[in-house]
């Protein structure tokens, strides 16, 4: 078996724009699926029992249901329904609904896992549900919900690679654009690898560094 | 020490037949008692008496399965409507308008330990309250003050001794203003040395005709500081008066077995 170094070096800078754009999915995904994961999270664990029930109902979709088929149901659900918003979006939209049901399970494990007394010295003074989530109970579950969104976050990332099957032009998908053209399967594939793991160690270490710099009592 | 109440005194707090089961097993078989403005209740008994359940029922930290709360004139918690007399409870913000009228000192502090002592203090004063900041924190250090933790105010819980984090507790309570205040034994959970602290602002606080209503297991102070005396067993008050009397001539055969057993530590 001879690897074939000039298609590697040459294969370097183009995976590097596929790079560029996973690290923008993610972003973007991230961020969506954190928000609407706290929400989730909180609706599942505040006073409306229609609700919880539909969160209920949401997380057990996501959960149950291939993230393949998830992206699939985005990409050609969104133009019936009047959105023409490209695969980019598409892909963003798809990756943040799957996060936001799985941080959803976090925030109300967490969250619902602090001590009964806290909500009791909330109530004693008179807050109500949402106050008490909002200022007292959610605050304390910052730290101890890190590890698993950080689990969360990588495994987000690595599922950018899926939107290569609606087109976008991620890491995944600028590797397979050189096998297409070069035929090189094994080299690439090694590559993206690497790529991948460059890229989740990096983020499993600023994680951490955060994770540290988060107050603990 | 027992301040003078007059017949024309309307009760702030009125219990009748409060009940309280969990499943087959009831804790509280009927309790009823009032308590006058400035009026310092103390309720002892063995454990499994009852006397923090009955605590945790007056602000619906329990929901009571029977009876009627009254606070100056309000029932807490729902009210009984129709010939048949059936118990509607009120909506979730009715009832913490009504329960930031109780203050709650209790047994394991329950402080926000994300926040510091003056934050802790202020932060009903200012998201249930409405002040703003500044307000909710001048107020805040006003009752730090008030338990003498002026010098501790911008340390977390868990930089505090025990004493002092009950005391931060007792102050959390009283930036609300409370119409009476609950202590579920304040003292039970605190080493020794620290526990007088902790008496003397209960004391101070009794002093200043702070309504109060005060579980506990020390009877000296409940001797010095309490203008009645409950005593329970078994989910039922068992005997009632001033403390004086209590201690010395007890009239029932359990309350003289509970001091005996108590006293003689």
């Amino acid at each position: 078996m001879s690897i074939d170094w000039a298609i590697v070096e040459m294969a370097i800078p183009l995976l590097a724009e596929g790079t560029v754009m996973t690290l923008r999915i993610s972003a973007l995904a991230a961020v969506f699926g954190l928000l609407g994961g706290i929400a989730l999270g909180l609706i599942s664990l505040g006073g409306w029992t229609w609700a919880r029930w539909a969160v209920r109902a949401y997380v057990d979709f996501i959960r149950g249901t291939p993230l393949l088929i998830q992206i699939f149901i985005v990409f050609f659900g969104l133009p019936m329904t009047g959105f023409r918003l490209g695969e980019f979006w598409a892909g963003v939209i798809a990756l943040s609904l799957n996060s936001a049901g799985y941080i959803a399970e976090i925030v109300r494990g967490t969250v619902g896992s602090v001590e009964k007394g806290q909500t009791e010295a909330a109530k004693s003074i008179g807050m109500t549900r949402g106050k008490i989530l909002l200022y007292v109970l959610l605050p304390q579950s910052i730290r101890p919900m890190m590890p698993a969104l950080t689990n969360d976050l990588i495994t987000l990332v690595k599922n950018t690679s899926l939107l290569s099957v609606i087109s976008v032009y991620e890491l995944t998908r600028s590797g397979q654009a050189i096998i297409a053209s070069h035929f090189v399967p094994l080299e690439i594939f090694a590559l993206l690898a690497i790529y991948y793991y460059v890229i989740i160690s990096a983020l499993s270490y600023i994680s951490r560094l955060i994770e540290r710099r988060v107050p603990a009592w | 020490m027992s301040k003078p109440i007059t017949a024309s005194d309307k009760p702030l707090l009125s219990v009748r037949d409060l009940r309280k089961s969990y499943g087959d097993r009831e804790i509280l078989k009927g309790i009823s008692f009032d308590l006058t403005a400035g009026e310092t209740l103390v309720l002892i008994g063995p454990s499994g008496s009852g006397k923090t359940t009955v605590l945790r029922c007056l602000n619906h930290l329990e929901t009571p399965s029977g009876g009627e709360i009254t606070l100056a004139g309000d029932t807490v918690g729902g009210s009984y409507v129709g010939e048949a007399a059936r118990w509607e409870p009120m909506s979730e913000t009715k009832l913490a308008l009504q329960r930031r009228k109780f203050g709650f000192v209790f047994q394991r502090f329950n402080l926000f330990p994300h926040l510091t002592a003056l934050q802790n203090v202020a932060i009903g004063p200012r998201k249930v309250l409405g002040l703003s900041k500044a307000a909710a924190e001048a107020k805040a250090a006003e009752q730090l003050a008030r338990v003498s933790l002026a010098d501790h105010m911008d340390k977390l819980p868990s930089q505090l001794s025990g004493g002092q984090q009950q005391r931060v507790a007792i102050a959390r309570a009283l930036a609300m203003e409370p119409r009476l205040i609950l202590f579920d034994e304040p003292t039970s959970a605190l080493d020794p040395e620290l526990v007088h602290e902790v008496l003397d602002v209960m004391g101070a606080l009794a002093r200043e005709g702070m309504t109060m209503i005060v579980v506990t297991h020390e009877m000296s102070f409940a001797r010095q500081v309490a203008d009645r005396l409950i005593f329970m067993a078994n989910g039922y008050i068992v005997e009632e008066g001033p403390p004086d009397d209590i201690f010395s001539a007890p009239r029932e055969e359990k309350t003289k077995r509970f001091l005996t057993h108590v006293l003689n530590r």
